[in-house]
């Protein structure tokens, strides 16, 4: 158990290690950030003393070492537009952010979970097909689309659903529904294929002649092994496709978080606050990959009780 | 198929999703020749405006401009010439991106297959890096720096799905290097890249097909999402993405200019994602009883 949770710590450091270097080299990737993002109205002696300022002159193994001691103190430099450091910018979007997607995730699990159980245990009736059809639409129909879709019927034309910001409860529910679709989609194939996969053993044959109910088998000893391949499943992937997702939906709906504020950061090119944006949904993602990794660990008895 | 060549496939197939798959492939080969034949079909030029025509709703609706079959958009642009260019750009940007996304993860994996140590350990710590980091963020910040030329776009739809690529060829390589026939073939004195070239891809040829189909819908998706937000496509070039994105301002007055380019996109998904279900399905005998 110890080993496999400094395995995991092991692998996250090195991954928000590869993220901090990627962003470094995308943003170095255009050339002298200067020229980019400050061209015009620039005199020759000012812009000496900002490439001296941002140490520009100095070669890029300089510049990443000193750009990894400015991250380590925390320091990721200031917004072009707002002037303010991007870490205070992008502090007042995590939680808005945060709430759209524990609502989605939420929804998510209430929907897809039973869903998928129902798939599996039905997969011959045609309760089994339309659950699959459904999945499948969910992952067909890309975010924005759904939720342009449902903007169109329920705000436009019906008048029930406020469009923009995240003010009132009415407000979560559009953009919930429009970030959970691909999450639901993706976790209700999984628990699905984690039942089948499940109910095939030879243990639920066993439980079955045991005299225990159906209901009993399929929760207690099939879906109790499938949860932990669902685990894993929703750390990995939900919280890569929520990071994706969030991006789109919240800018549609002028939701206060950092998937907006990335999209016009990308937009205006305000390439500090893109930056930080990137590191903080990348870390975000990591961190929670690895306390998947742990809860894995956690409802895994072949681990948790793994002798190191 | 003969009744006898394939029994599994026979007795677990029901009619209607033979029905569904057929009505995709015809789908599929639809949208295909409407892509290709855009230039000869579309009966407007996707760029020429006419303000006497701004913003016209399509066929049976009243005020509708003869021609125009599927409406005008603010700018008095046909909609449906602009639906099939986009559609044309659409599905041209998907394959290149999926064809640079085949040819990176595919040598990539080839060679973490080939050459275990630290060259495979190497390119697993890259996959697994990649899938780590939602591509989406890494897609906004490189074409917020290098600008959203086309050649950039195409750059970043084809690193967006290459570790798929890379996962499926390595295991594959794996697999197969054990196997009598590729041992015969070193034995009687192959080197290894002939042994790649004439023994391993042959045999990985059917995994990637899928694969590839998969990511087409996915790098389809993901364009989209792009132009739609503004970062992919530039106007005024047409991209079903893009059409979405502009026209969203003028939904609640005319919802044809939005819903026309969005069915498209949502019926290209829908029809590649069933033709690389079916195909993956085909392809992998544990799935056959699903």
């Amino acid at each position: 158990m110890a080993a496999y949770l400094l395995r995991i710590l092991v692998k996250m450091v090195i991954t928000l290690f590869a993220i901090l270097t990627i962003t470094f080299i995308a943003t170095r990737l255009s050339g002298n950030p200067i020229d980019t993002f400050l061209g015009e109205g620039l005199t020759a002696e000012g812009r000496a003393t900002l490439i001296a300022y941002f140490q520009l002159d100095r070669s890029l193994w300089h510049q990443y070492l000193a750009f990894l001691r400015a991250a380590a103190s925390g320091d990721f430099g200031l917004s072009f537009v707002e002037r303010r450091p991007v870490t205070e910018v992008v502090a007042h979007r995590l939680w808005p952010s945060a709430q759209l997607l524990l609502t989605s995730v939420g929804l998510t699990l209430l929907v897809s979970i039973p869903l998928g159980v129902l798939a599996a245990v039905y997969r011959k009736s045609w309760i089994g097909s339309v659950v699959m059809v459904v999945a499948f639409a969910g992952y067909a129909v890309p975010a924005f689309i759904l939720a342009i879709v449902m903007i169109l019927v329920f705000s436009y034309t019906l008048n029930w659903l406020p469009v923009v910001g995240n003010g009132t409860a009415a407000h979560f529910i559009m953009p919930t529904i429009a970030l959970s679709g691909v999450l639901i989609a993706a976790l209700t194939r999984f628990t699905r294929n984690a039942m089948l996969d499940v109910l095939g053993q030879e243990y639920i044959r066993t439980a079955r002649a045991k005299g225990l109910s159906e209901f009993w088998v399929v929760m207690r000893h099939g879906f109790g092994n499938a949860s932990i391949t669902v685990i894993s499943v929703i750390g990995l992937q939900i919280a890569s496709l929520a990071a994706a997702g969030s991006v789109v939906v919240e800018s549609i709906f002028s939701w206060p978080g950092i998937g907006q504020l990335l999209v016009n950061a990308a937009i205006v090119r305000d390439y500090p606050v893109l930056q930080f944006g990137v590191i903080t949904v990348a870390v975000a993602v990591v961190l929670i990959n690895a306390a998947t990794d742990i809860a894995y660990a956690l409802a895994d008895p072949r681990i948790r009780l793994a002798q190191s | 198929m003969t009744t006898l060549a394939d029994p599994i496939t026979r007795t677990r197939r029901p009619a209607a999703t033979n029905l569904i798959q057929k009505v995709a492939l015809c789908l599929a080969v639809l949208l295909a020749g409407a892509a290709i034949l855009a230039p000869l079909i579309a009966p407007f030029d996707p760029l020429d405006q006419s303000l006497i025509a701004r913003l016209r709703p399509p066929l049976g609706f009243d005020r509708y401009s003869p021609g125009h079959f599927a409406g005008t958009d603010e700018l008095g642009r046909d909609v449906f010439s602009r639906g099939l260019y986009g559609l044309r750009l659409t599905l041209a940007l998907a394959f290149c991106g999926a064809v640079i996304g085949l040819a990176i993860g595919g040598l990539l994996g080839l060679v973490a297959g080939l050459r275990p140590g630290w060259a495979e350990d190497g390119i697993m710590a890259l996959v697994d890096m990649q899938i780590a980091i939602p591509f989406t963020l890494v897609a906004l910040l490189v074409l917020a720096l290098l600008g959203s030329s086309l050649t950039v776009l195409i750059f970043v739809l084809g690193i967006a799905g290459w570790e798929q690529y890379a996962r499926i060829v390595r295991a594959e390589v794996r697999r197969l290097a054990s196997q009598p026939f590729i041992e015969a073939a070193r034995a009687a004195g192959g080197d290894t890249a002939y042994i790649a070239r004439r023994h391993l891809l042959p045999n990985i040829v059917s995994p990637l097909v899928v694969q590839f189909t998969l990511a087409l819908s996915n790098i389809v998706i993901l364009e989209s999402t792009l132009s739609f937000l503004g970062l992919g496509v530039q106007p005024p070039t047409p991209s079903l993405g893009s059409m979405v994105g502009l026209g969203r301002d003028y939904m609640p007055t005319a919802p044809w200019i939005v819903l026309i380019p969005a069915g498209l996109i949502v019926l290209l998904t829908f029809t590649v994602q069933i033709l690389g279900d079916w195909l993956r399905d085909r392809a992998d005998v544990r799935l056959r009883d699903r």
